[in-house]
């Protein structure tokens, strides 16, 4: 590991993996400047470690509503055709994608 | 009669009294767009034959004795993360380009409903991440008091729009400052309602726990009647308040006596001296219109920022998984579906959308989680108990809306991180989920091109507080002008004795 990679708070090779996990490819160079651009911002949010955090509570949701339900009432939903349109390929009333399994 | 000098009340009332017709007003306006929105670009998209259909729509009706709503015959354009049913929706993004919507957002189904005509589609920051408009993968928009500066953003064009006078209304979207910051640099009204307080049904997610959409006006009172036609409980939406929404119109006038306004002192802290100095001016008109003024202390929301581009991320992070290449927008094909996945990812997102996911899925990967994301939540804690504690003293609360006016275009687009700075003043009331707005107030000093672009102030108000809210913005607007005035002979008198 470079000097860069030690300091970092985001190292290449943790862009690279983050990179993965996010299905995106970065090349070699991005790498580079991903890794000063998001340690730099990390960075940043170091000030939040000067706070005692211990007993406060997380916020997830500002304005918490429970068990949001509507009326069980038959509605109209999204017509299969219309979604269909706007899909990349559809064959036989389905999405189609390149093979999941690799063939042996 | 001319159209387009017309509030958005006054062309309604006009249109409805048969005084002038919609199609006479709307063909004004998309004059308008197509001489001079080739230098703006607050548009990518004109609905030219959509628009006066839908004008010639509202004349049938008035001529037949219909009423065809509040605002009837009103153009009006909405940032392109709205989804409108067999038109275009694109986030400005390469990933949605092309891409219909097979269903209408609740919002434009509203404005539809209330007699609005859509006139287009604004430019925003891809997928709304960013503060100038420059992160569009269909270019930047200008800002229309100087060419070569940002209109801010991310709804620059909605803003920029307005600003323009192409539409009197506008619907843009703010996650940490995205409607409020682009009206402050472009001079015109934004409003951030509470969060839930208007439906987020077919508003493509950025931060779901953060957007908001809401108005961009040349008026408080044009705003105040926007937000009372889109606002109010949507069964489809799980987050929707379901509250009544109330009459915003009916408390413009009221004024400001006896109200307690507080001046958040860390909101203020860095902000570039022409700014600070009309936010005291505006602490000043406050106090001369009856209310108390003091300074507050929101300690919390010094670490705004921080959270929010902690949470913001994250949350995005996880939404635009969505983009895959399977069901709809573009597809790069690979040989297997991961590849797939990732190439149309790849060659679809900009860098700015791709920097964020990957902070984002950083934020909440194994082993970061608890430093980062959950660190990030708690601070959101602090913040809004900290917004409450100064709302036990104060009726509303008033800061800066953006550190500085406009930028020059590209002046901030090498770093990140100072880029992410123009949020400062807007993220705190986005994380506590709070309304807030933005009202014009005088312009700042002189920039390189000799133009003195427009200054924002900010209102803020607890939860469900935007009766309040309008309040005061309503007796900001009415005293800026004089204020500015004033402002201007002492500024003269001064370097004249200096």
């Amino acid at each position: 590991m470079n000097e860069n990679s030690d300091s970092a708070r985001i190292s290449e090779e943790a862009v690279a993996h983050v990179a993965h996990l996010a299905r995106l490819r970065v090349t070699p160079e991005e790498q580079k400047i991903f890794s000063q651009q998001l340690s730099s911002v990390l960075d940043y949010g170091k000030a939040m470690e000067a706070l005692n955090l211990d007993d406060v509570p997380p916020t997830s949701h500002p304005y918490p509503l429970n068990n949001v339900l509507r009326d069980d009432e038959i509605s109209a939903g999204s017509s299969r055709d219309e979604v269909l349109a706007v899909a990349p390929v559809a064959q036989d009333n389905q999405f189609r994608v390149p093979p999941v399994l690799e063939q042996t | 009669m001319n159209a387009l000098n017309k509030s958005a009340i006054e062309l309604a009332t006009a249109i409805r009294s048969e005084e002038i017709s919609a199609v006479s007003a709307v063909e004004a306006r998309l004059s308008e767009i197509a001489t001079r929105d080739a230098e703006i670009a607050a548009f990518v998209q004109v609905l030219n034959e959509e628009a006066l259909a839908a004008a010639a729509s509202v004349d049938e009706r008035v001529a037949t004795g219909e009423d065809p709503g509040p605002l009837a015959g009103v153009p009006i354009a909405l940032k392109d993360n709205l989804c409108t049913r067999g038109i275009p929706t694109t986030c400005c993004s390469r990933i949605l380009e092309g891409w219909k919507p097979p269903y209408e957002a609740t919002v434009v189904s509203r404005l539809r409903n209330a007699g609005a005509v859509v006139v287009g589609k604004t430019n925003l920051d891809e997928f709304a991440m960013g503060s100038s408009t420059e992160n569009s993968a269909f270019g930047t928009t200008r800002n229309p008091h100087d060419l070569s500066c940002v209109p801010g953003g991310s709804s620059g064009g909605s803003a920029a729009a307005v600003a323009a006078g192409f539409t009197p209304l506008a619907l843009g979207s703010d996650t940490g400052g995205s409607i409020r910051q682009p009206a402050a640099l472009c001079g015109v009204v934004g409003v951030k309602p509470t969060y839930g307080r208007v439906s987020r049904y077919g508003l493509i997610a950025f931060a779901s726990s953060l957007d908001q959409i809401g108005p961009f006006a040349t008026s408080v009172a044009d705003a105040a009647m926007l937000l009372e036609v889109i606002g109010g409980h949507d069964p489809a939406d799980s987050t929707s308040i379901p509250e009544a929404m109330p009459s915003l119109s009916e408390c413009l006038g009221q004024g400001v006596e006896g109200m307690r306004i507080g001046l958040v002192a860390e909101l203020c802290d860095g902000v570039s001296s022409d700014v600070a100095r009309r936010v005291s001016e505006a602490s000043e008109a406050l106090a001369g219109g009856g209310a108390t003024v003091e300074e507050v202390s929101v300690p919390a929301s010094r670490f705004g920022l921080s959270a929010y581009y902690l949470i913001a991320p994250a949350e995005a992070s996880s939404n635009l998984a969505r983009y895959d290449g399977v069901r709809y927008g573009m597809r790069t094909e690979a040989s297997n579906t991961v590849e797939m996945n990732i190439a149309t990812r790849t060659a679809g997102f900009g860098e700015e959308v791709k920097r964020r996911i990957m902070l984002g899925t950083f934020a909440l990967s194994a082993g970061y989680y608890d430093a980062y994301y959950g660190k990030a939540l708690k601070v959101r804690t602090l913040i809004i108990e900290d917004f409450n504690r100064a709302y036990e003293h104060f009726d509303a609360l008033i800061a800066p809306t953006s550190p500085t006016t406009a930028f020059e275009i590209g002046s901030r687009t090498d770093d990140p991180l100072e880029m992410y700075l123009s949020d400062v003043c807007t993220v705190p009331s986005s994380l506590a989920g709070h309304p807030a707005m933005s009202v014009p107030f005088g312009s700042g000093d002189a920039n390189e091109n000799n133009i003195c672009l427009p200054v924002g102030v900010q209102v803020l108000a607890p939860a469900m507080g935007e009766e309040t809210m309008f309040r005061v913005g309503a007796f900001l607007e009415s005293v800026a002008e004089s204020v500015a005035r004033e402002a201007l002979t002492s500024e003269a008198l001064a370097s004249r004795d200096g």
